[in-house]
């Protein structure tokens, strides 16, 4: 019997780029787990957590574990919310010990999406076929939270036709932070631009990363700036044939 | 946000050379730290930021005992400490003792802590000339102007501002060429090591088990300020102190490389008490003032108290994308950038500039870098929460307040979050590319204006991926 993982998709894959997510579910499919999709999830509380505004945080947050306690593994298409969750849940519950066992109980079973292909499901090759250029920007939570660097590069060196052309500001911030996005949207928007021109320099005609917000605020920079280059999830790529 | 803090990035933002100066000196900046660190340049870098972090934690946390007994060791070197809570204090003992000793000339080495209290001003302000020894230093006080950064205070200022600057202040004929300014400055101040009645310095270490003040530089200058007036006085805040001389070898280690990618840096002077008999130099006075500031209030606070480990290399402005967007003035107190971030409130107070804990994508290259790993994004998010906290007390922020609970209300209701969702791909426009670049009139909102304002938004889909999801049928592993 197939082994069984639910996805939280994460509430931007879920809303705005839901190809993201049924990518992920085809690859994970192929690899031979049985998805399944807990309907009553929503969001993971980070943009409440990161604005400063806690006790809303913490809500979604217990949201999010009644609707995953159950769950055996869990992936996701994203290394912040997975980091929220990872690495940030306990500190919301620090003075409330019962949930605080029930993030504990449940944060080792979280996934970012590349990860639980290499260390999980243990495949490298997914099957995928690509002809592209790409290069890969490192998403900041994905990187220094989580310590993900080579092993989204790994999957997609394995995809056939693809050739990869690293940009010289690959770890560098895209610019996107959640509200501050917002807040301080021309320096924002300055990050970004500074990323492109990175991105352009390799000349690759597509730009992957396991986070779509960061994509998000990429293309929409790149779509501004009239170029032809466009942005994938690694998941996109990986489900590619 | 202020208004202030607004226009002070906008006109950093502006400014296309002022950009290209800090994008390039940052730059340089840290290229040479990570070649101080590649390969088998410091093969043991991760465990000495380990050890370095310890050794801080045990300090601060100790910060009495430590300090007792840094003054017992200075006092044993002949020297005398003095207890300042504030820039007052701090300006009262020097003018005090400058008015006993008749002293009316002071050379200084650089010190972002007398930088913090105003004290060139306040010392002025009592006819008491201070002259900056360090070049940077030197430069921004001719230009009445607030270091830029930590490590390189005239980073922004390029070599014809510099000279035209030493034209108009010095009378000296309009010189571009580096090496000549340096000599320029060289000449001026010269005269003043000779002349000057006191030195003052800051100090990058005190040592708690020699009662030595260290000092890293690299021109000199430091050395003179401190050796040739008669009296030394040395400000630091409380924090600096470290306990053990055989500590340095973990943190000179990471301060040089860290800040300029050097090794070690030109200079590093251990100066304990006045001379002595047999000294053929040295002052003859001796004074550590150790300042408070606002730091104590920090050791109340557990969370956020790693804040004080700061060796201030400057590293995390060098790797932050925000301080190389928005430069050093644009912060609202001296220091600048992720550490001037989380310093700033908890010296100056949340309302000090209350947006600044926001200015950040929270990207975490500072905490990354920083040799005694503090981590500067989980401050800024406590500081984030402490500032809503502290709006909500005094009645501000309701409308941000309002959007986050409903926000919370909504994700605690998936059905009404489908709907929500619905509604965006019923009002959003249809766009060929999936990306708008504008909304109708009720989607444009504040938020969305701004986002708007500089990239594109993306077409909501037709169909989020929960309706997708119910009608998709599984795929078979096809591998």
């Amino acid at each position: 019997m197939a082994k069984r993982v639910s996805l939280f998709v994460s509430c931007i894959v879920d809303q705005v780029f839901p190809n993201v997510g049924l990518a992920m579910a085809d690859v994970l499919e192929r690899a031979g787990f049985d998805v399944g999709f807990p309907e009553a999830q929503t969001c993971c509380g980070q943009p409440a957590f990161n604005s400063g505004y806690r006790e809303e945080a913490r809500q979604v947050a217990l949201h999010f574990l009644d609707v995953f306690s159950k769950s055996e593994n869990v992936v996701v298409p994203s290394g912040s919310c997975t980091a929220m969750i990872t690495h940030h849940f306990a500190e919301l519950f620090s003075n409330d010990q019962l949930n605080l066992a029930r993030v504990h109980a449940l944060e080792s079973r979280v996934y970012e999406f590349s990860r639980f292909l290499l260390d999980v499901a243990k495949v490298e090759d997914v099957g995928a076929r690509l002809d592209d250029v790409v290069t890969y920007h490192d998403s900041c939570h994905a990187l220094r939270e989580l310590k993900i660097k080579q092993g989204p590069r790994r999957l997609l060196s394995h995809v056939r036709g693809l050739e990869l052309r690293e940009m010289d500001a690959a770890e560098e911030c895209c610019g996107f932070g959640g509200t501050f996005s917002v807040k301080f949207a021309e320096v924002s928007g300055g990050m970004a631009r500074t990323k492109i021109d990175s991105i352009v320099r390799t000349g690759a005609r597509t730009v992957v990363s396991i986070d779509s917000s960061c994509l998000m605020q990429i293309q929409g920079a790149i779509s501004r700036a009239g170029l032809s280059v466009r942005t994938l999830h690694l998941a996109e790529v990986l489900a590619s044939r | 946000m202020s208004v202030v803090f607004d226009e002070k990035i906008n006109r950093a933002r502006g400014d296309g050379r002022l950009q290209l100066a800090i994008y390039d000196a940052t730059a340089r900046l840290m290229d040479k730290r990570k070649h101080a660190l590649e390969g088998d340049n410091l093969p043991d870098f991760q465990e000495l930021r380990d050890c370095a972090n310890a050794l801080k934690k045990q300090t601060i946390d100790n910060l009495d005992h430590y300090l007792e007994q840094f003054e017992a060791n200075v006092i044993a070197h002949a020297g005398k400490v003095v207890f300042c809570k504030d820039a007052t204090d701090v300006s009262d003992f020097i003018l005090k003792l400058a008015k006993e000793r008749g002293a009316r000339l002071i050379v200084k080495s650089k010190s972002m802590t007398t930088e913090e209290i105003d004290l060139n001003e306040r010392l002025e302000h009592h006819n008491l000339e201070a002259v900056e020894t360090d070049l940077g230093e030197y430069i921004i006080q001719l230009a009445h102007e607030r270091p830029y950064h930590i490590v390189a205070p005239a980073m922004h200022k390029t070599r014809y501002q510099v000279a035209d600057l030493f034209e108009e202040k010095l009378g000296v004929p309009n010189e571009t060429v580096i090496e000549k300014q340096t000599m320029i400055a060289r000449g001026v101040l010269r005269e003043k090591f000779l002349a000057a009645d006191i030195g003052i310095s800051g100090a990058n270490f005190l040592i708690a088990d020699s009662g030595a003040v260290v000092l890293v530089e690299n021109e000199g200058n430091a050395r003179l300020s401190t050796s040739a007036p008669k009296i030394h006085i040395a400000v630091a805040g409380i924090e600096k102190l470290i306990p053990r001389a055989q500590d340095l070898a973990v943190f000179l280690k990471l301060l040089g490389r860290s800040a300029t990618g050097q090794p070690l840096t030109v200079y590093t002077s251990f100066l304990s008490g006045p001379r002595r008999g047999e000294e053929i130099d040295g002052p003859g006075e001796f004074y550590v003032v150790l300042l408070d500031n606002g730091r104590t209030k920090l050791l109340e606070d557990s969370g956020k108290r790693e804040s004080l480990y700061c060796i201030r290399c400057g590293a995390c402005l060098n790797h932050c994308p925000v301080y190389r967007k928005i430069g050093g003035h644009s912060f609202p107190w001296v220091y600048s950038g992720p550490i001037g971030a989380i310093i700033t409130p908890q010296f100056m107070g949340l309302n000090h500039e209350p947006g600044l804990p926001f200015a950040s994508s929270l990207c975490g290259a500072c905490a990354e870098v920083c040799p005694v790993k503090i981590d500067i994004p989980r401050v800024l998010l406590e500081l984030r929460a402490d500032v809503t906290a502290a709006k909500e007390r005094e009645g501000q922020g309701g409308l941000e307040r309002m959007a986050f609970r409903a926000y919370a209300w909504l994700m605690r209701h998936p059905k009404l979050f489908e709907i929500a969702g619905r509604l965006a791909s019923v009002l959003a426009p249809a766009s060929s590319s999936g990306w708008l670049r504008g909304v109708p009139a009720i989607m444009n909102i504040p938020p969305v204006r701004a986002w708007l304002s500089q990239r594109d938004l993306p077409a909501p889909p037709h169909q989020s991926f929960r309706q997708q999801w119910r009608t998709r049928v599984p795929r078979i592993n096809s591998r």
